[in-house]
């Protein structure tokens, strides 16, 4: 992507385009990764809501995965996850491991 | 017809604020500002502007609140002094590099510590380079004039920057004088109806404020404002033309005062320069060639503008109410150098700080300072470069 000149910038630095955020990928961030557990998981979608960016993938009302290019490794959605019968749904685990 | 009334600076400016009826206020009180904002809640308790009223914690919080208002969309004031100013600094920033057009009254007053109420530059010099706009006023009606003006500034297109607008503590503040007012549907059609860019309210048109910006575009920023900076002393001239139709009064970029014809001069500003001109009168009529500049628009400072009107003259003291500490000079005094830095002729230039924490600034004193100068004039010897007035040994 070509850079704007300091004629182009939005005055204030304003964003002016909805979900630009996007365009910018912050996985790149994360020291440890959540690991989704499908046996485990009771489809409650906390760890949608509960994440503070977009990285919970959902299809048709249902948890199908994580999007790794904007999670951050928060550790949220593990921490909120009830999981089933005790076991939690989503891990954390250490990245590069 | 104007009104003419017997008020003192804060109730002045109050009453612009009435007139303007901005949509958000967001304050905090603190001598010797209180009393505008005291005087603006009663008109917003008495349903004589429309306001919404917000009473903040802090001053951190005053200015925190004016931002979020102003980004959301409306116009939005504000009044401060000395401490409270300090208490915002971080917020100023964000204010300016925002690019909110709030407009803020700042009475000026001493720093802490010592503890001092009272009138002094240092509140609006430590604030000077935050890349708000700071207007300074004279008198009751200066700042009267400023304060309606401020808005059309601030809020004009090709600018959208905060604007501050400087008066004396107590000296003017507290300080009864005669002045007009201009009738409210005349100032009601001056600033006209608030226009919004990019407003956080408008839900068709979503946006976000506050990015974090990386090294690879804060540069772009910085160099946009940096030149919507040179953009604002046209502007100020433009609504000043304007402005002259409601009132009747000229403003200009700083005010010159016999300086034309001038060999020894002052430059000086707020309430100090009203003194320093009836002494001017007094040594004209002894036959010295004595002037004065006082500036007005103070940041973006009129370096080239200033230089031009002062090149001429032998010499020129710049009288500092404020002193900026391991710098050599007072901050007015390194703006004046400046100015006069790619002149090839120019006066000899010389330093007075005077007036610090309310300290009465006299007749005498400026007598003093235009017998010196006299003096330099004729045998270009300098005692000083840089000096206090008015101080015990």
């Amino acid at each position: 992507m070509k850079l704007k000149g300091w004629k182009d910038v939005i005055p204030g630095a304003v964003c002016t385009e909805a979900g630009s955020a996007l365009k910018f990928k912050t996985g790149s961030w994360r020291a440890s990764r959540p690991k989704w557990i499908e046996d485990n998981c009771i489809q409650c979608l906390f760890c949608w809501i509960y994440c503070p960016d977009m990285a919970v993938n959902v299809k048709d009302g249902k948890m199908t995965g994580f999007n790794y290019d904007y999670c951050k490794g928060c550790g949220i959605c593990a921490l909120e996850c009830p999981g089933k019968k005790g076991n939690k749904a989503i891990v954390m685990e250490e990245e590069g491991k | 017809m104007a009104r003419v009334v017997a008020v003192t600076g804060n109730e002045a400016v109050a009453e612009a604020l009435r007139q303007v009826n901005p949509d958000v206020s967001s304050a905090y009180p603190i001598t010797p500002a209180t009393d505008i904002m005291q005087r603006f809640t009663g008109f917003v308790s008495n349903g004589k502007v429309k306001t919404e009223m917000i009473l903040v914690e802090s001053e951190h919080s005053a200015m925190s609140g004016c931002i979020g208002a102003s980004a959301a969309g409306g116009r939005v004031m504000t009044a401060t002094s000395s401490q409270g100013l300090a208490l915002m600094w971080e917020e100023l920033f964000i204010a300016s590099g925002t690019r909110l057009p709030i407009v803020m009254a700042l009475v000026n007053r001493a720093l802490s510590a010592p503890l001092n109420i009272h009138g002094d530059h240092s509140d609006g010099m430590g604030a000077r380079d935050c890349g708000w706009i700071q207007l300074w006023s004279e008198n009751a009606q200066d700042a009267y004039d400023n304060t309606i003006q401020a808005f059309r500034i601030a809020e004009h297109m090709d600018l959208r920057l905060p604007a501050m607008v400087c008066l004396d503590g107590f000296i003017i503040s507290h300080s009864i004088e005669r002045i007009e007012y201009i009738e409210d549907d005349k100032v009601k059609n001056f600033v006209g109806e608030f226009k919004n860019l990019n407003p956080l309210l408008d839900l068709e048109h979503p946006v976000s404020y506050g990015p974090l910006i990386l090294p690879d575009y804060y540069m772009e920023y910085r160099k946009a404002h940096a030149e919507v900076m040179s953009k604002v002393a046209g502007v100020v001239l433009d609504v000043a033309k304007d402005f002259e139709k409601i009132s009747g009064r000229k403003y200009g970029l700083f005010e010159t005062y016999r300086l034309d014809d001038a060999e020894i001069g002052l430059v000086i500003l707020n309430s100090a320069a009203g003194t320093s001109k009836d002494v001017i009168d007094a040594f004209r009529e002894k036959g010295i060639k004595a002037g004065l500049l006082k500036p007005r628009l103070y940041r973006p400072f009129p370096y080239e503008e200033v230089g031009n009107a002062l090149k001429h003259l032998k010499a020129v003291c710049v009288l500092d109410r404020a002193d900026a500490f391991g710098a050599s000079y007072g901050p007015l005094f390194m703006d004046i150098a400046s100015s006069l830095y790619t002149c090839k002729e120019k006066p000899v230039l010389i330093n007075k700080i005077y007036g610090l924490g309310g300290r009465d600034y006299l007749p005498e004193h400026a007598g003093l300072v235009l017998d010196e100068l006299a003096g330099i004039a004729k045998t270009g010897k300098v005692k000083t470069f840089k000096e206090y007035i008015g101080v015990r040994e």
